[in-house]
């Protein structure tokens, strides 16, 4: 089977849509004829022509906007946002606008349309490319909430995302484009194309949106996570010795609370990893969750770890990200607990 | 000032409640005076166009000029029994809101020729992206006035079940956008439509609708881009109604002539036009329509018109403005004006016009009735709590299928 990166992963679930469905456009900056700052529509244009796939100004409302609309007609418009530090002049236009247009027309006009855009840190972007804004997104009835973890995902996700009747936004962990960082800055990551997950079947595929994915099976433990965390979450599991599930979530909204559920019932203890800022971040929303479903069967309190809750620094990065040292505390506590 | 310190400017309208109303400063250009290009001209050739007014009924009722004479007795008539329509639906609704059958309500008192005229420029098919001033829209393509009422009375037949404040309706079978309630977010969506049936190929063409004020949002900015880079075959229509709630027009406008003006930067032809003039809106609607259908791009078009009325029924214009305001208004009624007219080309005459408004009431009020048989806000019969789950997304997910299992519905 083909091994590719996350890029590749995310560049082919476009190419494969776009070559089997002619509604499929790809528009945003940078987009078009270089190929995305990322890469991740290079060759698109040259394949598809520039009704298919072109640039935008830069305008993130204009691009959402303009996809709404496109939705709305009846195209299936998948945007880019060129980081998702920069999504926030285009949040009136998902949250007002995208959300609630099926519902508040009771179904005359919809919007199938996907916002894909890089998110969170350990690159040194700084406070502008390094955020994790999913929380923003999770708390808005109407959109589907994506966070893929690597190549194979990515692509089935993405593709699943795009055929999609509703909106969904599609946050790609942008550390790991190019290989499953563990939160160990200071060695060289695997490449994709020497890890299992990069596999990534050629053609159509689709992995159905709303479906977690246990990594790892374990019986001790729970940790819930997503995106880049997944590998941090198993890099401080292999550390510590604890023999955790690592449930992956893939989908933040709607969420599998099914495979949350049953995981914790199974090992009656939780941790809930991610990069975003703690406060009122998804792992509130996971928290409380796992209290009300799994509160009987809990042998300690459900630990949170995530990003401080300050900006996002430059020079400090290591010491802001939540790294396998970090996860590791918190996965002793809570067997000690 | 020469005192060396700077100073703050806020722009204020001329008059304030108790003054006198004055419109001196409004230059009003003579019906007929402003020429009509080829549809296909540089827009840098009609920059004029932008501040002028282009106007084609005259003082004493005739079509004069070069805009005039495209439309027949017959669809004038048509025409005006629209805006009578839509002027007695707005007393009927307005009041029904005053007698509790619904929450809110927003009238057209004044800027009925807007709506009414700019739908008879398009074709089927084609797509408006309204606000909630554009109800024209829909009874001039004869959308049943009962839905309209059902929704406003958010009853069992609302086809919105219930979801949407009154007077955001949405019919996609009469080109009407589902209406946000959000200012400006529209405009580019209305861009992408055009955009998006320019990459089809297809033929049809979409209208955004804004308001004066609303233009200060940067949603209006990236339209106008938007529609420039991409030649998109949209109409950007600013109806300029001079007051945002109680703000005047000079806040969103500031130093710029004319809000038409605004397009010129961009390289978009601009023209401004007297709302209150049935024929001239819909001759200069026609032009936009027949450039975005050459695939020669988008028009931004500013209606200069006048709210006669309550910005809404939560609104009282005599706490900001004069009362007598309405009335100085210097380019008059729409329905007056176009009554006047086809009393004049022998069309009309005072006592049909009484007749119709007469028949017109009595349509209006049948379909109220109609509509209250379906429930109003808050008697009768209503969407159940159960269809308030429903349709967030197409297929129900868990965690909605369980709140509504809690709501015990």
């Amino acid at each position: 089977m083909p091994r590719r990166t996350m890029i590749e992963a995310i560049r082919d679930a476009m190419d494969v849509s776009m070559g089997l469905d002619e509604r499929v456009v790809v528009f945003g900056e940078d987009v078009g004829f270089f190929g995305g700052v990322f890469r991740c529509t290079q060759g698109l244009q040259a394949k598809y022509g520039k009704t298919r796939c072109f640039d935008s100004p830069i305008s993130e409302s204009g691009i959402v906007g303009a996809a709404i609309g496109m939705a709305a007609y009846g195209l299936r418009p998948c945007v880019e946002v060129q980081f998702a530090d920069y999504v926030y002049p285009a949040y009136d236009q998902i949250v007002s606008e995208a959300a609630r247009l099926r519902y508040r027309s009771n179904g005359d006009f919809t919007c199938p349309l996907v916002v894909r855009m890089p998110t969170g840190g350990g690159i040194f972007g700084g406070q502008t490319h390094s955020q994790s804004p999913e929380a923003l997104f999770t708390h808005v009835s109407g959109l589907k909430v994506v966070v893929p973890s690597n190549p194979h995902d990515a692509k089935g996700l993405l593709i699943a995302a795009i055929e999609d009747p509703d909106p969904v936004i599609f946050l790609e962990p942008k550390r790991l484009y190019n290989g499953p960082f563990d939160g160990h800055h200071d060695r060289p990551v695997t490449p994709w194309s020497k890890h299992e997950l990069g596999e990534v079947p050629d053609g159509h595929f689709s992995t159905p949106l709303g479906k977690a994915a246990t990594r790892r099976d374990g019986g001790a433990l729970t940790v819930l996570a997503y995106g880049t965390m997944v590998y941090v979450a198993e890099a401080a599991v292999q550390e510590t010795g604890i023999d955790a599930d690592i449930i992956d979530l893939r989908t933040l909204l709607p969420l599998d609370l099914d495979a949350v559920v049953a995981s914790v019932k199974k090992t009656g203890r939780c941790v809930v990893v991610h990069e975003a800022t703690l406060t009122s971040g998804f792992g509130a929303e996971l928290a409380a969750l796992v209290q009300e479903h799994c509160f009987y069967h809990l042998e300690a309190p459900v630990a949170r770890v995530a990003g401080w809750d300050t900006p996002y620094p430059h020079a400090q990065e290591w010491d802001y990200f939540p790294g396998p040292a970090r996860v590791g505390r918190a996965l002793v506590e809570t067997m000690e607990a | 000032m020469a005192d060396g310190k700077l100073h703050f400017h806020v722009p204020e309208p001329e008059v304030r409640p108790g003054g006198t109303p004055d419109f001196s400063a409004v230059p009003i250009p003579k019906a007929g005076s402003v020429p009509r290009p080829p549809i296909d001209v540089d827009p840098r050739e009609i920059r004029d166009l932008a501040f002028s007014i282009i106007r084609v009924l005259n003082r004493t009722g005739e079509a004069v000029g070069p805009w005039a004479g495209l439309l027949s007795d017959e669809e004038l008539l048509q025409g005006l029994r629209h805006m009578m329509t839509l002027r007695a639906f707005d007393a009927r609704m307005q009041m029904a809101q005053r007698q509790g059958k619904t929450s809110f309500y927003m009238q057209h008192l004044g800027e009925e020729a807007v709506a009414c005229a700019f739908r008879k420029a398009l074709s089927p098919g084609d797509m408006n992206f309204p606000t909630y001033r554009q109800a024209g829209l829909l009874i001039a393509d004869d959308y049943p006035m009962v839905t309209m009422m059902n929704q406003i009375y958010s009853n069992e037949a609302d086809p919105l079940k219930g979801r949407q404040l009154p007077i955001m309706y949405s019919s996609k079978e009469h080109g009407f956008f589902s209406i946000s309630g959000n200012l400006a977010t529209q405009y580019i969506q209305a861009v992408g439509w055009a955009m998006a049936s320019a990459i089809s190929g297809d033929t049809k063409i979409a209208a955004g609708w804004i308001g004066d004020g609303s233009t200060a949002e940067s949603d209006f900015h990236s339209a106008l881009v938007f529609a420039s880079t991409y030649k998109a075959p949209v109409i950007l229509n600013v109806v300029n109604n001079q007051w945002a709630i109680s703000t005047f027009q000079g806040i969103a406008r500031g130093g710029s002539g004319t809000f038409a003006a605004r397009g010129l930067g961009f390289g978009i032809p601009a023209l401004r036009v007297d709302g209150n003039d049935y024929l001239a809106v819909h001759a200069v609607a026609k032009w936009a329509v027949a450039r975005a259908r050459a695939n020669l791009g988008p028009t931004l078009i500013e209606y200069v018109t006048y709210r006669a009325g309550a910005h809404s029924t939560s609104d009282d214009p005599s706490a900001y403005r004069p009362k007598a305001e309405s009335d100085a208004w210097p380019l008059g009624d729409p329905v007056i004006r176009l009554k006047n007219h086809l009393i004049l080309r022998g069309a009309w005459s005072g006592e049909r016009h009484e007749q119709a408004e007469a028949e017109i009431l009595d349509t209006v009020i049948a379909a109220q009735k109609q509509a209250e048989t379906h429930g109003t806000l808050h008697s009768g019969n209503k969407p159940s709590t159960r269809d308030m789950f429903e349709g967030v997304y197409e297929t129900m997910p868990q965690h909605i299928r369980r709140q509504r299992q809690q709501a015990g519905v």
